[in-house]
Parts: C-alpha cells; structure tokens; sequence
C-alpha cells in the first residue's frame, strides 16, 4: 500500500532514551500514602465516592467518572485519611488520600473471563469499570472514546507506539516486556469499537520493541492486525498526525477521528485494557519513565497510581544533586512539576529530573524577524510568525485564518526561532482567552434573553391589564346609557 | 528546588538572530574580496563608514525611542543593512554621500516604522534609492577594474548596453566596448561570481531557503532569454543579466531580508519571481543604471497583498 508522506515539517531531535534500558524495568511495591488526583491529566476530574475514614480494599471504586473523567479506583487497601487539595502533575487539584495497612486486600473484582464470548458492550463495560484511561499522556477514558468510535462506524484502528518525543520510553519499555498483551489489547479494542483493521505504529529508533512486536504477532497471528514502522520525527506521535501517517487520511479541522472512520489508543492503555478485561481488575498502576541527568539510575519503573514522584526518584537511586527540575513529561511538551511531592497519574508518562545539561536556556527574546523558519517546522502547516502577530493583537479573524485552533502546541516553533519568541506559550494563552471570552459572551446572552424575557413578561403584563380595564370600562358604558 | 521555565518547551536550536546576522556578514566577505581586488581599499573604506554611521544611528534611534540599546546594537542586523549598501554602491562614493545614505536607511526606513522587524521596506534598498534619486551622476558612475580610486570613472555595462541601443549600435559594438566581461560587466562578473558563492554558502548553512533566490533568477533569466531569444539585437541574453548588476547580490542577500519579504514559500515564490521580473523591466527600459533597488522596493509594496493569498493549506482542510 502506497502512504502519503508521513509528515509536514517537524524536528529531528536527540532522542535521550538509551539510558533506562541499561536498567530493567523496576516493579515498584504499593506506596504506604497513596496520593489519587481527581484529575487524572485529563482535564476533568471524577467526582469522589469515599470520605476520610473509609476503609478501601485494593481496586475499590473511589471516585466516579463522566464526560472526560474515568472511573478511579484504590490502588491500596486501608484507609481514607483525607480529601485534600494537593499539589499534582498539572498544578493544584482535589486529592483522595490514602493510608495503606500493608496488607493489599483486593476487592474481588468482576472475575476472569474469555474476552471472545463477550459483546461489544459487555467489552465497553468491562473497560469503563475498569477505569483506563489514555496511558499516552490524554487520559481520556477509553470505553468512552470506543463507544464514540463504535457508534461513528469505524474502520481503522490505529495504535500509537510512536512515542516521539525526547526522554520519554515508556511504552518502549512496555511493548518489550508486554507485547502479547498490546496485541492482545489490539484484539479486544478491535472487537470493542467495530473496526475492522488495526495497525501498530511504532518509531524505528524502537528496533526491541519492533522485534518483540513482530514475534508476538507471528505466535498469535489475528486478522486485520499490522505493525507500521515509522520514521522517528517529532512530533509523529500527536494524534492526528499519526493519523495521517499511518491512513492517509486528515481529520477535519475542528473534527474528531471517528470522523474519518479511525480510532487512535495508545499501546500501554492496549496492554492494560487486555489485563484488565481478562482478570476483571481495575486500572491501578502503569509504567512511567524516571530519567535525566538529575537522577542516579534513569529506569522504566511500574507504579502504583497515587504513588509519589519521590518514591519514583527514589526507586532510581535519586536525585544527583538539590537544584534541578523536574519535568513531567519530555523536554519540548512537558510541564514543570511544582515539587517531587506530586503523585503518579494515569496521564503521567515521565518525570525528567533535569540538570542544566538537559535544558537548554531560554534567550532573551528579540523582535520577529519573520524568517519563517517556526512555518517550516510547524507539523500541521500553520505560520507561527503571522499566528504569532495575530495571537499578540487579540485579532480573533486573523488567529482564526492562520489556524490558532489547529495548532497542537508541540513547541516546534519555539524550538527553532532564532528570535526565542515563547510562541507556543502565547498561542496557549490567545486560546485561553478566546475560551474566556466566549464563556462569558455565552453568560452575557444568557442574561440579555433573560432580560429581554422578563421585560416581555412585564409588556404582556401591563396589556392584559390594560384589556381587562378597557373590558371592564366598554362593559361599564354599556350598562350606563346615560353617558354621551 | 527552583522549578523548570512555566511553559515548554525547555530545549532549543540556539540558532539566534545574531547568528544568522554574522552568517549573511561572512557570507558577504567573498564580494568585498573582490571589491577590493578590482578597485584598492575604497570599497573596505566605504564598508567602515556605514558599518560606523549606522551602528551610531541605531544607537540615537533606541535612545531617543528609549530602548535599551545593547541588544539591538548585538544583535547584527543594522551591520548587514550597512554591508548591503556599501557594497552596492558604486566604490568611488564619496563617503559622506554613503553616510546619509545609511543613516536614511537606518532611521527612516527602519526606524521610523519600530525598528528590527518591523520595517515593511528592506532598509538598505531605501538607503540606496534614495542616493540613486538625490545623486544619480555620483551614484552611477564606477570606476574601471584594476584602476586606481581616483581613476577615471565610466557608466556601467547596464548603462552602456541601454543608453548603446538607444543610439542604434549593434549589439555586437556594444559588447566589445571596455565596460563589458566574458559574460557581463567586466568585473562585475566576478563581483556577481563571488556573491553567487556567499549565497551558495547561506543556503548550505540554512541561513536561507532557496525559494527566493531561484524566483528572482528565474524571473529574471526567462524573460532576459525569452526577449533574447525574439529579438537577439535588442535585448541581451539571459547569461548576461544574470552576471551584471546587483543580479545575484539582489537575489542571494537583499531579497531574502525576511523582514521586508513574503513569509510563506508560496508567497517568496511570488516575490522573488516578482522581483526577477520588475528587474529585468527596469533594466530595458528604466531610466536607471540597474533595477534590482526599485524591483524590490516594489515586491516590498506588494507583500501584505502577496501574503494575504499565499497562506498555506492548514492540516484536516479539504486539499
């Protein structure tokens, strides 16, 4: 089959993955203090179902999903301590806090099953008690996003093994040590969502993982699953343009991918919706990269959700030296951690403990010189230059023509501007206005109809009152014929 | 524990505007090389007084727009915008003519519009349109190759060529006068050599992208040939344009001035082959020794217009 050019513009950067692998992956045990963000890293966070006090076994349901927030459950068996508002990977957010006993009693869960004598629907249950959510970093719930695809009539599968960005290798890690269960996972998401084709696409700087995926699917070979191996360029792994990579196929502008027939999922939440679908257990832990030049021994280390970042540090011979940052996620779309005091999320796909080596300093910034250079990289064939012009004037026609809605702010732009303009980080902000903007355009209306409601209401009032005088004086005169 | 920079990314290219400034300023070395082989030190002369009048200019510029004036003054780009104008202007300027016109050039058209970025004219083109139009016998007379400073000065071979047809000489009359080379001018062939190999390295380094050199070329080359090709007793051959004048000079080093260009590679399309075009019109039947000054100062005009219908298709729109 003939594919497109797999991507506009893009960078070529330093991976930073090969000292993890010198480590194997480390199981980490149970954290004494679970730390379960409402928020998993999708943006919304599940409403919780325990109070302090309560006794948790490990997978009981302490929190309920709905819209993008998943079902979240105790990875610890003990008590509730508190419901608090903590630090955690995206800034500040509502925390269940809980106390192990030690003893990792387990809730005894929806049972085994064999995948293959279920419904479509019984599949999407099982996923959404479950609780997984986007392991790639989206943490969306994944039933959720099935079902989307399910009643959109899908077609294609596509499963991102991309992992294109610098540090991050964790997935790498998984599809080595798991790949039966990515292929396996393939198989139920397939049978969950309708489609009829999957393919696995995975970077070539991944050659263990290729291997170990090639081998998996020629022990269990299953129809309509393929492995695509891609050029490593960030940002390939972005969805939509993975998409495109991998289908030929673009979403629409202000679409989604159900739009044109595809579903994209991650390999880790494939692996875990296998697990979790076959032993009926919720999701509680996943596999996270602890690398950089901050910490001793950088490894690929599976944890508990809620476990702290510290206890992660720690697992990896720790910190080399006091002063360093720490980065959730890689080097050009992560977000600075507030401190190691953060837990794991199920959105959480790196801690970078950077050194000064790592990052490279933010010049002052000079004036656009418009070389174009930021329109070269940019992967969805935007001009950050006149974006950039556009964004700063507050002029919503001009962000709208240059695409401030399509940009996927992978930081390509920033990376390569020779006059280190923060591009990525205005176009955050003329997108957080705008969305300010229209809220309380939408409020404003609000209240205008409210207005213009009551004021009818007082008009219709004042009429009817007016009719019935007018009915009564007519009917008055009629009875005084003495008048005029 | 002092936390990472608030927003990503965290790593960049380090490839800054100083850089790019010093990369156009080495790039320039081979044409005042043979500058200065072709006519002694005047052209180095004429290099430190603009490079001296216009760092002094922007220096009063940012003070009186009070700006601080370190970085501007670091940051190269007022040192390219003198370079281009001293090494276009004829060597035997006089230098206070040299000096107003880079002061022109930095403070009205760079300046006056907000200075670095946002000057919709390429400053150094002002500078020396306006020397052309306040001082056109100074400013189109250049001194014989090999000749000393204050030799006789004649008219260039752009000059000779048009005001010859004017007269009704053949073609062939002309191009045995003293003006002209094995190609073009004689001498500039060789200034237009080594700024073909400056543009050359700037492409390499990536300090440029090819769109707009080749379109300027390429509109200048085709219709040169084509005209050539119609009537070979008026019009001089393709070769010829591309070797004379400010052809590659204008092509590798003052038409790619982002500022002042189209931004998308459609757009520099456009602009470039705009820029070919014009100069070859100006160039047969201008009043001026060569067009490639008012040919990008006209594409200059037409950017916003250029930049309007040039913008790119956006991923997920239909194709």
């Amino acid at each position: 089959m003939s594919r497109p050019a797999v991507m506009r513009g893009g960078l070529r950067l330093e991976a930073c993955k090969t000292r993890p692998f010198e480590q194997p992956l480390h199981v980490l045990p149970a954290p004494a203090i679970a730390i379960l963000a409402l928020d998993q890293g999708s943006g919304e966070a599940a409403t919780p179902l325990v109070q302090p006090g309560d006794t948790v076994r490990v997978g009981t349901r302490i929190a309920a999903g709905g819209g993008a927030a998943a079902d979240l459950h105790s990875p610890v068996s003990g008590a509730v301590r508190e419901l608090a508002r903590l630090a955690v990977p995206g800034g500040v957010g509502d925390c269940v806090v809980i106390e192990s006993d030690g003893r990792d009693d387990r809730e005894p869960g929806l049972g085994t099953c064999d995948w293959r004598s279920l419904t479509a629907e019984a599949l999407l249950e099982r996923i959404a008690a479950a609780g997984i959510a986007g392991l790639g970093g989206a943490a969306f719930p994944t039933a959720a996003k099935l079902a989307l695809a399910r009643s959109a009539g899908v077609d294609w599968l596509v499963l991102n093994g991309a992992e294109c960005e610098p540090w991050i290798c964790c997935d790498d890690a998984l599809m080595r040590q798991r790949a039966k269960d990515v292929v396996l996972g393939a198989q139920i998401m397939l049978a969950a969502c309708g489609a009829a084709r999957c393919t696995i696409a995975v970077e070539d700087d991944k050659p263990a993982a290729i291997a170990a995926l090639e081998a998996a699917l020629a022990a269990a070979p299953a129809a309509g699953l393929e492995l695509l191996t891609l050029p490593a360029v960030f940002p390939l792994g972005a969805e939509a343009l993975l998409i495109a990579a991998v289908t030929g196929r673009e979403v629409p502008r202000g679409g989604l991918p159900p739009d044109i027939g595809v579903v994209c999922q991650n390999v880790g939440t494939a692996a875990a919706v296998s697990s979790c679908v076959r032993d009926g257990m919720p999701l509680v832990s996943r596999i996270v990269t602890v690398t950089g030049s901050g910490v001793r021994q950088p490894a690929n280390v599976e944890a508990c959700i809620g476990t702290p970042v510290a206890a992660l540090i720690a697992a990896c011979g720790g910190r080399v030296d006091a002063s360093i940052s720490l980065i959730a996620g890689g080097s050009l779309t992560g977000r600075a951690l507030a401190g190691d005091a953060v837990p794991l999320t199920k959105g959480l796909n790196c801690v970078l403990v950077a050194t000064g080596d790592d990052l490279s300093p933010r010049s002052p910034e000079l004036p656009c010189i418009r070389c174009g250079d930021c329109a070269v990289a940019c992967p969805v064939g935007l001009l950050p230059q006149q974006l950039h012009v556009a964004a700063r004037a507050d002029d919503r026609s001009g962000q709208d023509r240059f695409g401030l809605d399509a940009c996927i702010e992978c930081g390509c732009c920033d990376y390569v501007c020779p006059s280190a303009i923060p591009l990525t980080a205005r176009f955050r902000a003329a997108r957080t206005r705008r969305h300010l903007h229209e809220q309380e355009r939408r409020r404003a209306a609000d209240a205008r109809v409210r207005f213009e409601r009551h004021q009818r209401r007082l008009a219709e009032q004042a009429e009817a009152e007016r009719r019935a005088f007018d009915a009564a004086r007519s009917h008055a005169r009629g009875q005084d014929p003495g008048e005029s | 524990m002092p936390p990472a920079a608030p927003s990503p990314p965290y790593v960049f290219a380090g490839f800054t505007v100083p850089r790019v400034m010093f990369q156009v300023l080495l790039a320039l070395a081979p044409v005042l090389a043979v500058l200065v082989y072709l006519h002694g030190p005047m052209p180095l002369a004429l290099l430190v007084v603009a490079a001296l009048t216009a760092l002094a200019c922007e220096a009063l510029a940012l003070r009186l727009r009070g700006r601080a004036a370190k970085p501007a003054l670091r940051d190269g780009s007022v040192l390219v915008t003198a370079a281009l104008l001293a090494l276009a202007v004829p060597p035997g300027l006089p230098w206070w003519l040299l000096a107003f016109g880079t002061a022109v050039a930095v403070l009205l058209a760079k300046h006056a519009y907000g200075g670095l970025g946002q000057n919709p004219f390429n400053p150094a083109m002002v500078g020396y349109a306006v020397l052309l139009v306040s001082f056109p016998l100074e400013m189109t007379l250049w001194p014989a190759p090999g000749a000393g400073w204050d030799a006789i000065t004649g008219a260039t071979a752009l000059d000779t060529l048009r005001t010859g047809l004017r007269e009704s000489y053949t073609m062939q009359e002309i191009l045995a006068g003293p003006a002209f080379g094995r190609v073009g001018a004689s001498g500039g062939e060789w200034v237009n050599l080594a700024a073909l190999a400056g543009g050359l390295y700037l492409l390499a380094r990536r300090v440029i992208r090819w769109h707009i050199p080749v379109a300027v070329l390429v509109g200048l080359a085709v219709p040169a040939a084509l005209a050539h090709l119609l009537d070979p007793g008026a019009h001089s051959g393709a070769a010829f344009h591309l070797a004379s004048g400010a052809a590659m000079l204008g092509a590798f080093f003052i038409a790619t001035d982002p500022v002042s260009a189209a931004t998308s590679d459609r757009g520099r399309l456009v602009f470039g082959a705009g820029i070919g075009l014009l100069t070859w019109i100006i160039r047969s039947w201008g009043g001026f020794p060569d067009g490639v000054a008012f040919a990008v100062l006209l594409m200059n005009l037409a950017v916003p217009l250029i930049d309007r219908y040039t913008v790119p298709r956006i991923h997920g729109e239909p194709r």
